[in-house]
């Protein structure tokens, strides 16, 4: 089952671009990424699916439900977690996650002792004297109590630390275990290359591509680092060969295409040492920035 | 509606509950501790009123008050009271649904599983309930200092009366015509300087009204509308102002949801 279709979703606001003619599909079960830089449309995406802004044109259902018309029911199965958190300043922890409770059914106070644990998350404070960190891990508490089907993240990580940041991936995962939908923005890519089956890239407001993590850095491009003697047999007037940097006899470069060709040519030069990697999703993605 | 937003809101709203009825009592208890020695010169005080400019003492809302009874004082003190009740009625509406905004909270609250009607419905309720508070508090401090510095005089608690529902109705308006001028805007930065803009441009357009007596500007302001001189003195409301003052709110409250349900909610 697809838990959210986007179809042809566009958004502007006054004559500054949002988003535009987004169109992708996330399965049930999946857990998505959403990379691009800052301004490039995942907040507005992730708004646009809750309905926080309506869209320009376009349209998007979630659960097989339109949300234009499916009504504030559709987001009980929601969870959510906006990329600045930020609450009643006056109210102790425990309250505003009471609070956040007493919208969706059922007793969810097991669920936040269990969830605070593990966050390491002190329910007697108030929020005004929590830090940036903290504050985001009341976010991922309020955002995960009611037990979701759907989670929306957006940079969910930004201000916590790398231990926080650990356990926070590995309940991400154990939710997923459970079968629930993922969806995940960042622009942090070694994570989302971590965690993710799946990654849209946005630019611009415009998505880019959408592809398995492993086709993207397999299929495509090939990260050589060659050590040369000699005469640089390289250059990029050869077909596939892309950020070709010399120095001091040193070649570094993409490559795609048949890896023979570059083979070939390699065999027929000096070569002091050769390394040929897959590329990090990071070296990837700052080729769709060029 | 939902208890939880209504509860949530209420328990937000208590200190301004408390601090503007601590307000009101104050003012109150000042005027009219003062009625006493008022009252014994009130022939000399009267007197004195008379030979002011007439554009001056209908400035202070002074032109038709008989500052020696107990409902002339009490209207002539009453303006002051208004001036808190608007400001207070307005910031609540200024502030119902822009300060989650202004607070970056709107995400939070409206990705909840509940409607926006819904939301605004149980805020609104929770701002009623707020004023209404603060309006039983203004009614029994009023009560208690005329019954402890009448020193005697007779009065009629009917008309004490009608000026408190005046009261309640004038704050009525400032909530709603609030509502929707922050619906109307992109966003504001801060309630409280377009809650006294909106509280004291209507009552100076009201005290100005009396100066320059062509210009009808105080047809405008509900300070005119819920004049508590008029209200004493004819011991009725000034109905026609009243009716249209009643269309005024249920039109902005209207518009305000038509507004609130179709609005992009401001990010970062």
């Amino acid at each position: 089952m697809r838990v959210i279709e986007v179809s042809q979703l566009t958004k502007y606001y006054g004559k500054s671009r949002g988003i535009v003619d987004l169109s992708f599909d996330v399965e049930e079960g999946e857990i998505f990424g959403f990379i691009g830089p800052n301004g490039a449309g995942k907040s507005t995406t992730i708004r646009l699916l809750l309905s926080l802004i309506h869209p320009t044109s376009g349209s998007a259902k979630l659960f097989g439900k339109e949300i234009a018309s499916a009504g504030a029911g559709l987001r009980k199965d929601i969870g959510y977690l906006p990329s600045e958190v930020f609450y009643y300043e006056d109210m102790k922890v425990i309250d505003l996650l009471k609070y956040s409770a007493s919208f969706f059914d059922g007793d969810c106070s097991a669920r936040i002792s269990e969830l605070s644990d593990l966050m390491e998350l002190e329910l007697g404070r108030r929020i005004r004297d929590l830090s940036y960190g903290n504050k985001k891990k009341v976010g991922i508490v309020q955002g995960l109590l009611h037990s979701p089907k759907l989670l929306l993240l957006d940079e969910p990580t930004s201000g916590l630390d790398p231990l926080m940041q650990r356990k926070f991936f590995d309940l991400i995962r154990q939710e997923n275990a459970r079968g629930v939908t993922i969806f995940f923005s960042s622009h942090i890519l070694g994570e989302v290359q971590r965690l993710c089956s799946r990654v849209g890239i946005i630019r611009e407001g415009k998505l880019v591509e959408v592809s398995d993590i492993r086709s993207l850095q397999q299929n495509n491009y090939k990260k050589i680092r060659v050590n040369l003697r000699g005469e640089n047999p390289i250059t990029t007037d050869l077909q596939g060969v892309s950020n070709l940097q010399t120095e001091n006899g040193l070649a570094q470069f993409f490559f795609r295409g048949d890896i023979n060709t570059i083979l070939r040519k390699l065999a027929a030069a000096d070569v002091g040492d050769i390394s040929i990697e897959e590329p990090s999703l990071e070296e990837i993605f700052m080729h769709y920035y060029e | 509606m939902s208890a939880n937003i209504l509860l949530h809101e209420l328990r937000q709203n208590r200190k301004s509950i408390l601090t503007w009825s601590t307000g009101l009592v104050v003012v109150i208890f000042i005027f009219f501790s003062l009625f006493t020695s008022f009252t014994k010169d009130a022939a000399l005080m009267n007197d004195v009123l008379a030979r002011f400019p007439e554009e001056l003492r209908d400035a202070f809302g002074l032109g038709n008050l008989d500052l020696s009874s107990v409902e002339g004082y009490y209207a002539f003190s009453f303006v002051f009271c208004q001036l808190l009740m608007a400001i207070q009625a307005a910031g609540y509406g200024f502030g119902l649904l822009s300060a989650d905004e202004t607070e970056l909270r709107a995400d939070y609250l409206l990705s909840k599983p509940i409607s926006r009607a819904n939301v605004l419905t149980s805020k609104l309720t929770a701002a009623l309930l707020s004023l209404l508070i603060t309006d039983l508090v203004l009614a029994a401090a009023t009560f208690s200092a005329i019954a402890l510095f009448r020193g005697g005089m007779s009065y009629k608690p009917a008309a004490i009366g009608l000026v408190l529902l005046g009261g309640a109705l004038f704050q009525l308006v400032f909530l709603s015509v609030g509502l929707l001028l922050s619906l109307l805007v992109r966003k504001i930065h801060s309630v409280t300087p377009y809650a006294l803009g909106l509280a004291f441009g209507t009552y100076v357009l009201n005290a100005f009204s009396g100066v320059f007596q062509d210009v009808k500007l105080e047809l405008l302001t509900p300070f005119k509308h819920f004049d508590p001189g008029y209200i004493v003195r004819y011991q009725a409301l000034d109905r026609p102002f009243v009716l249209a003052d009643l269309a005024i709110i249920v039109i902005s409250i209207g518009l305000s949801y038509w507004l609130f349900y179709r609005r992009d909610i401001a990010a970062v």
